[in-house]
């Protein structure tokens, strides 16, 4: 697909590093039931994390973002593991308290994060809107290929089947507390490695994008787009990174709109829109005219 | 098979169990009756590691269970049906059956994300183990059936078809003729049959004494969290303190 200008592509890079996060996020949410409030926090930490190797330590950027997933993914694994044995939403409180000491730390320890105002990060070997808009939508699609296989594969069924009904999972033989811990490990992975690009991608980070007002951000995408369905996490990615384009003016409501949209999807349509969409279309379809 | 000693649980100030031991030969059907309020499903509960005992201890083929999570107790061979449905609301009836059969598919993460063609075998052979099992159960005109769209006598059925799924060697149905017509508890009799003639041992928690009575080969007796009675049908049932405890004192 090409693009008219480098806004188009812009906001294009925008929505597919976002749809990553929304990906991971709705394997967590959608379908192992669990809720995380500081994704943005594992989407701060990749980013500050490969923006501190390649900054101030001379790291490639191509070293120091695995790097930093790989540190985001291990951080996920010793939080998630003791919290995912006990039953019930602990894991939101968790996360909640998790992202809020990542973004003060970001803000506060300005010798190596400068602090509020962020910091300037190294470029990746290739440059250019147009590279990256190809270098990101690969990885959008093989994101959406591998989390749908993960849905569809026995360990999918397990996932689902401990939403469903998590003493009759576990009277299968299903370890809810591991099946549980590698849904988020995984999407905290994702959330990092998108965290880590866009600092590459945009050249410079501030801590806002570590901020609980992003985490919501991310968690209302995965509501609005739909819960259990990939394809909704990457609408919901798309639709709520382009709305705040369009409406520029409204930056000061964006709180008040996300709120909004987060109770009126409750209300009108609670699997979301792509679910929603997916049934009214195929009953109109059975539908004798 | 299963041996359990001087099993206890306490909810708050209830003794829901309270110093039962038993033991479960392989190859049979055993019942565990008694009133409402008896202890049984906490029995059950305690048997499938669902819950942990305050006392006592579980050995299941030799090997030590006590205090292991559910998980382990499904992974050593024993399988369980519940009272109140626990079905996967979230999938259709194949699907339920698959994910009971978890133990026998477990495959990795890295697995799960690239599909090599050796799983994508594998989940054509689920399939189709599957569909053999709702068969089995004679369900399988509701194969692709949503399972929030089937109705309770079959759902009932689901929970046993996603249980022999596991392919346990105990199996543990908590009241499987509850809230079933005559005609759905004659068949539910005929398919208990059919899966101790695979060599499953079943251990019948059930009010239904006709099912009992015909189907047992041994029946224990709660009664206040306690064993009561032990023994062949015919014997507990023409037990007095049976019959005080089910009928009050003026039938003993």
């Amino acid at each position: 697909m090409a693009l008219p200008n480098n806004y188009t592509y812009e906001v294009a890079i925008l929505v597919g590093l976002n749809a990553v996060v929304c990906v991971g996020l709705n394997l967590l949410v959608g379908y192992a039931g669990q809720i995380s409030l500081g994704h943005a926090g594992f989407f701060g930490l990749g980013a500050y994390g490969s923006g501190i190797l390649a900054a101030r330590y001379g790291w490639p950027p191509a070293l120091s973002l695995p790097a930093a997933v790989a540190g985001v993914a291990v951080l996920a694994w010793l939080v998630g593991r003791p919290i995912l044995r006990l039953r019930g939403h602990y894991l939101a409180m968790a996360t909640l308290g998790l992202g809020i000491i990542v973004s003060q730390v970001l803000a506060t320890e300005d010798r190596i994060t400068g602090g509020p105002d962020g910091m300037a990060v190294p470029a990746f070997f290739f440059t250019g809107e147009k590279a990256w808009y190809w270098v990101i939508a690969t990885l959008l699609v093989l994101t959406v290929w591998l989390a749908q296989n993960l849905i569809d594969s026995p360990r999918g069924r397990a996932l689902r089947a401990l939403h469903g009904a998590e003493t009759a999972a576990a009277a299968a033989g299903i370890d809810a507390a591991r099946h549980k811990l590698a849904a988020f490990v995984l999407s905290a992975a994702l959330a990092a490695l998108a965290g880590a690009l866009t600092a590459h991608y945009s050249g410079f980070i501030t801590p806002s994008k570590a901020s609980f007002l992003h985490s919501i951000e991310l968690v209302t995408m995965v509501v609005f787009g739909g819960m259990a369905s990939t394809f909704g996490a990457v609408v919901g990615a798309a639709v709520l990174t382009t709305l705040p384009q369009l409406l520029a003016g409204f930056k000061d409501y964006e709180l008040v709109a996300l709120g909004a949209l987060m109770m009126l999807t409750m209300i009108f349509m609670p699997r979301g829109l792509v679910p929603t969409l997916e049934s009214a279309f195929h009953a109109a379809r059975r539908k004798p005219r | 098979m299963l041996r359990a000693a001087s099993l206890a649980k306490r909810f708050g100030g209830v003794r829901a169990v309270h110093d039962v031991t038993l033991e479960i030969a392989a190859g049979a059907v055993h019942s565990i009756i008694g009133p409402n309020g008896a202890g049984k499903t906490t029995l059950l509960n305690l048997l499938s590691g669902i819950e942990r005992p305050d006392l006592g201890e579980i050995h299941f083929d030799g090997a030590a269970l006590t205090g292991e999570p559910p998980h382990r107790f499904a992974a050593a061979g024993i399988g369980r049906t519940f009272q109140n449905l626990q079905i996967f609301f979230n999938m259709s009836a194949l699907e339920n059956v698959m994910a009971g059969a978890w133990l026998h598919q477990a495959c990795g993460l890295a697995a799960a994300l690239l599909r090599p063609p050796g799983l994508a075998r594998a989940e054509q052979r689920a399939r189709e183990e599957a569909q053999v099992l709702l068969e089995f159960v004679g369900l399988a005109r509701w194969t692709h059936a949503a399972s929030d769209a089937m109705p309770y006598g079959a759902l009932k059925r689901l929970e046993i078809a996603r249980a022999l799924a596991a392919r346990p060697r105990l199996l543990l149905l908590d009241e499987p003729a509850a809230g079933l017509n005559p005609t759905e508890a004659r068949e539910l009799d005929g398919l208990i049959r059919r899966i101790a003639a695979r060599g499953v041992t079943v251990v019948l928690v059930e009010h239904n004494m006709k099912l009992v009575m015909e189907l047992s080969q041994r029946v224990l007796v709660l009664h206040e969290g306690r064993k009561l009675a032990e023994g062949e049908p015919r014997q507990v049932s023409a037990d007095p303190a049976v019959l005080e405890a089910y009928l009050g004192a003026e039938h003993a």
